[in-house]
């Protein structure tokens, strides 16, 4: 009689065969295959031009001849330039009065739309059609409506007895109306936090209705704290949105055959950065001043993400 | 983690445009000596146009022409709108660039000294281009260190535009309103604004702000520019006695933001512009606004006249159009034929007789074509511009034709968009009340001044090398 041995089997995890690791591999390889329209769009056309525009930061160069390596000069330039200053406190002018207005007026269209019942397909229709209008288009809009002599922005303040101010000439006055006008384009931003308010538990607000807790209480205690996810995303959004602002500002006051003469109110960072790169042809300053708009970036958004972790609550957060 | 990607990938995206435009680069200098230009040239092949189109008949005839001079072996396409200076710069840096560019005259400069486009002395000599017979403005715009880049054409000009009936209420002339007497200016100015209710009702003179800074300078004697394009001369005494003159203006009517706000509210290509509707008193304007006004307020009481200096000359800041050939063309030889059949004196006859036809066609008055060219400026009103029966369209014609005469430009610089941004913008801090009109000059004049130094650095550089 014989008698067999089976191999001991091992503790551990159990080793893969070679029919697992061919599968394993013909996976990858799919999922590469599958993947790779996406992979080489983002290498040639966002990886190499960030890793080209890094180095061009480090040039002089002006699209037809060949960049001339120059080291830190372009950011010790930027860093005497007053228009960089200019431009830059500009756009955080603009972000800092935008961005909140921009939220808290979405959240209160959303607000209302939640209770408007079978109407709010309207609605939200109406909210978001403007969003559809194209930047160039609120940019002449912006001169229409907010024009100082006759514009319906003063028309209507005028017909309450409030004499409006010259909103596109007076450079005091050229930041706020473009804030205004920027809630032209709110419907987006409404209709993200109206499916957020859309997944708050109903129970919640019937708790706190048995405990007493009139709209406002519910509002603060209940609604915002539920949504504060989302609350953070469209701020971060829209601070981005913010900081690259360009295209309604350009159109307003820097369009073909536009001299007027408040532009310096409205030389947003991003704007300066196109006259230095496309009206100057300094593209490796304007590629510096591109690295210098990331970094603030990354650096504001850092700093919500941080703040985040204090006021923002997660469904399945244990806080 | 999302949001730092959406941050990253919106930030750089301006990062990645401009990467994206050096992808290729350095198609290096101009190749006019790899061309072979000439009458007897047999032309084939294609001929791309940029920054050209054939809206107006004025174009379309001598396009037409072009065309007919290549022959039928070149197949010309165009691709219309104004020239896109980045699309056309990505070209000539990828090694693709388009076979012949029409730009603004101001431009020439600062594509030549980037050897964006290449110098046309064989071509002109090849074609028998007769340059003596641009207009020298025109010339000294296309002119960059002393060699020629492009052929001029059009000129624009200003002459002064009066509402003669308010003029006349308020007991004056167009002579108070012309630039000759700065004073009169500003008298006039007081007698004739009008405020309603504490807003702007009629604008007494509008002296166009900033972008007419150069001819107000130049009118008191200023040069904002040295004849070798190398020094900026922006903070000149005459240059400053002329901004506050300039704005003085507009303060005495309330201000540049109440001015520009009524001027903005205006219909000013409609039946409703302020002529017609006696809200303005004069202005110094460009002369194809003469055009819009006889076609759309024929009736309208007006008064022209060239616009002066304070001697009394007729005065005009000339600008316009040219054809420039890029380096690295493929086609150069047919791009300097068909460049060279457009601006001929021929073609403009051709092109200013289908203008006067059509005109006459639907009874409207034929006020001449400012074409850069003095020859065909000269043989086109002698031949084509008649007495319209109205004294004042005639009065209009004549201003033109009279500042015509009398034009000076900035000449070709290899920073003209930075000068350009200086000047303005110095303007621009004076009218919104940033600063006192030295202090913005100053400003504008180093500013200026650093452009120009490191613009010349790399020309010089470049050439030496």
């Amino acid at each position: 009689m014989t008698t067999t041995t089976a191999a001991p089997v091992a503790a551990g995890p159990v080793a893969p065969t070679a029919a697992a690791r061919s599968r394993s591999r013909r996976n990858l390889r799919s999922a590469l295959l599958f993947l790779s329209p996406w992979i080489l769009g983002f290498l040639i056309f966002t990886l190499w031009p960030v890793l080209y525009s890094a180095y061009l930061s480090l040039t002089d160069y002006d699209v037809i001849n060949d960049p001339q390596f120059i080291g830190l000069e372009n950011y010790r330039a930027m860093a005497t330039d007053p228009k960089i200053a200019l431009a830059l406190t500009n756009t955080v002018v603009y972000t800092v009065l935008a961005v909140p207005l921009h939220v808290a007026g979405a959240l209160g269209l959303a607000l209302l739309l939640e209770r408007a019942g079978r109407s709010s397909g309207f609605f939200r229709t109406a909210f978001f059609l403007p969003k559809m209008t194209p930047p160039v288009a609120v940019g002449v809009l912006v001169l229409l409506l907010f024009n100082g002599q006759n514009g319906l922005v003063n028309e209507a303040l005028g017909a309450v007895g409030i004499q409006g101010p010259y909103w596109t000439t007076d450079q005091t006055w050229i930041k706020p109306a473009l804030v205004l006008m920027s809630m032209w384009t709110i419907g987006s931003t409404v209709i993200i936090l109206l499916a957020a308010l859309r997944q708050v538990p109903s129970e919640l607000y019937d708790a706190a209705r048995v405990d007493g807790a009139g709209f406002w209480r519910r509002t603060f205690a209940v609604t915002v704290p539920m949504i504060s996810g989302t609350i953070f995303f469209v701020v971060v959004v829209n601070t981005i949105a913010a900081f690259q602002m360009f295209t309604e500002a350009y159109t307003a006051f820097f369009g073909s055959g536009n001299t007027t003469y408040a532009n310096e109110a409205a030389l947003f960072y991003v704007i300066y950065l196109f006259q230095q790169g496309f009206e100057n042809l300094n593209m490796g300053y304007a590629s510096a001043m591109a690295w210098l708009l990331f970094v603030i970036i990354l650096a504001v958004t850092l700093v919500q993400l941080a703040v985040s972790k204090r006021v923002v609550y997660y469904e399945g957060d244990q806080k | 983690m999302g949001t730092r990607r959406v941050g990253l990938c919106g930030t750089v995206a301006a990062a990645g445009v401009l990467a994206l435009g050096a992808c290729a680069s350095g198609s290096g200098e101009p190749s006019e000596a790899d061309v072979t230009f000439g009458s007897d040239a047999a032309m084939s092949g294609e001929l791309t146009v940029m920054g050209f189109g054939t809206g107006d008949d004025v174009a379309q005839v001598r396009y037409d022409r072009a065309t007919e001079e290549l022959g039928d072996d070149v197949e010309v396409s165009l691709v219309e709108g104004d020239l896109d200076i980045q699309a056309f710069l990505s070209a000539v840096a990828a090694g693709d660039p388009p076979d012949l560019v029409y730009a603004n005259r101001d431009q020439i400069g600062t594509f030549a000294s980037r050897g964006a486009i290449m110098p046309l002395t064989d071509c002109i000599a090849a074609e028998d281009v007769d340059t003596g017979q641009f207009r020298e403005a025109a010339s000294g715009q296309v002119t960059f260190d002393d060699v020629v880049y492009a052929l001029p054409e059009f000129n624009q000009v200003q002459v002064t535009m009066a509402d003669s009936s308010l003029l006349s209420a308020a007991g004056l002339g167009i002579e108070d309103v012309n630039g000759s007497d700065w004073d009169a200016v500003t008298q006039a100015t007081s007698a004739l604004v009008r405020n309603d209710g504490g807003a702007l009702s009629v604008i007494g003179f509008d002296s166009k702000l900033p972008e007419f800074f150069p001819l107000w300078a130049k009118a008191n004697g200023a040069d904002l520019l040295s004849d070798d394009a190398r020094t900026a001369q922006l903070d000149s005494p005459e240059a400053l006695e002329a901004l506050e003159l300039a704005v003085s203006v507009y303060d005495a009517q309330g201000g540049f933001p109440a001015v520009k706000a009524f001027r903005d509210s205006a219909d000013f290509f409609g039946e409703g512009n302020q002529f017609a509707t006696h809200t303005l008193g004069a202005m110094p304007m460009e002369n194809w606004y003469v055009n819009v006004l006889n076609e759309v307020s024929p009736d309208a009481t007006l008064a022209f006249d060239t616009f002066r200096t304070r001697e009394g000359e007729p005065l005009a800041f000339a600008t316009g159009s040219a054809w420039a050939i890029p380096a690295g063309s493929p086609n150069a030889a047919a791009a300097c034929r068909f460049a060279a059949t457009m601006v001929e004196q021929e073609s403009w006859l051709a092109a200013a007789r289908a203008r006067a036809d059509a005109r006459a066609e639907s009874g409207q008055v034929f006020t001449g074509l400012l074409t850069g060219n003095a020859d065909a400026d000269e043989e086109i009103r002698s031949t084509l511009v008649e007495p319209s029966g109205s004294p004042v369209w005639d009065e209009a014609v004549e201003a033109v034709y009279e500042a015509n005469e009398n034009t000076f430009s900035l000449p070709a610089n290899p920073a003209d968009a930075e000068f350009k941004a200086a000047w303005q913008d110095g303007v621009n801090r004076v009218l919104n009340g940033q600063q006192e009109p030295a202090e913005a000059l100053a400003q504008a004049q180093e500013e200026a001044q650093s452009a120009l130094d490191d613009a010349w650095a790399e020309w010089d550089e470049r050439s030496d090398g």
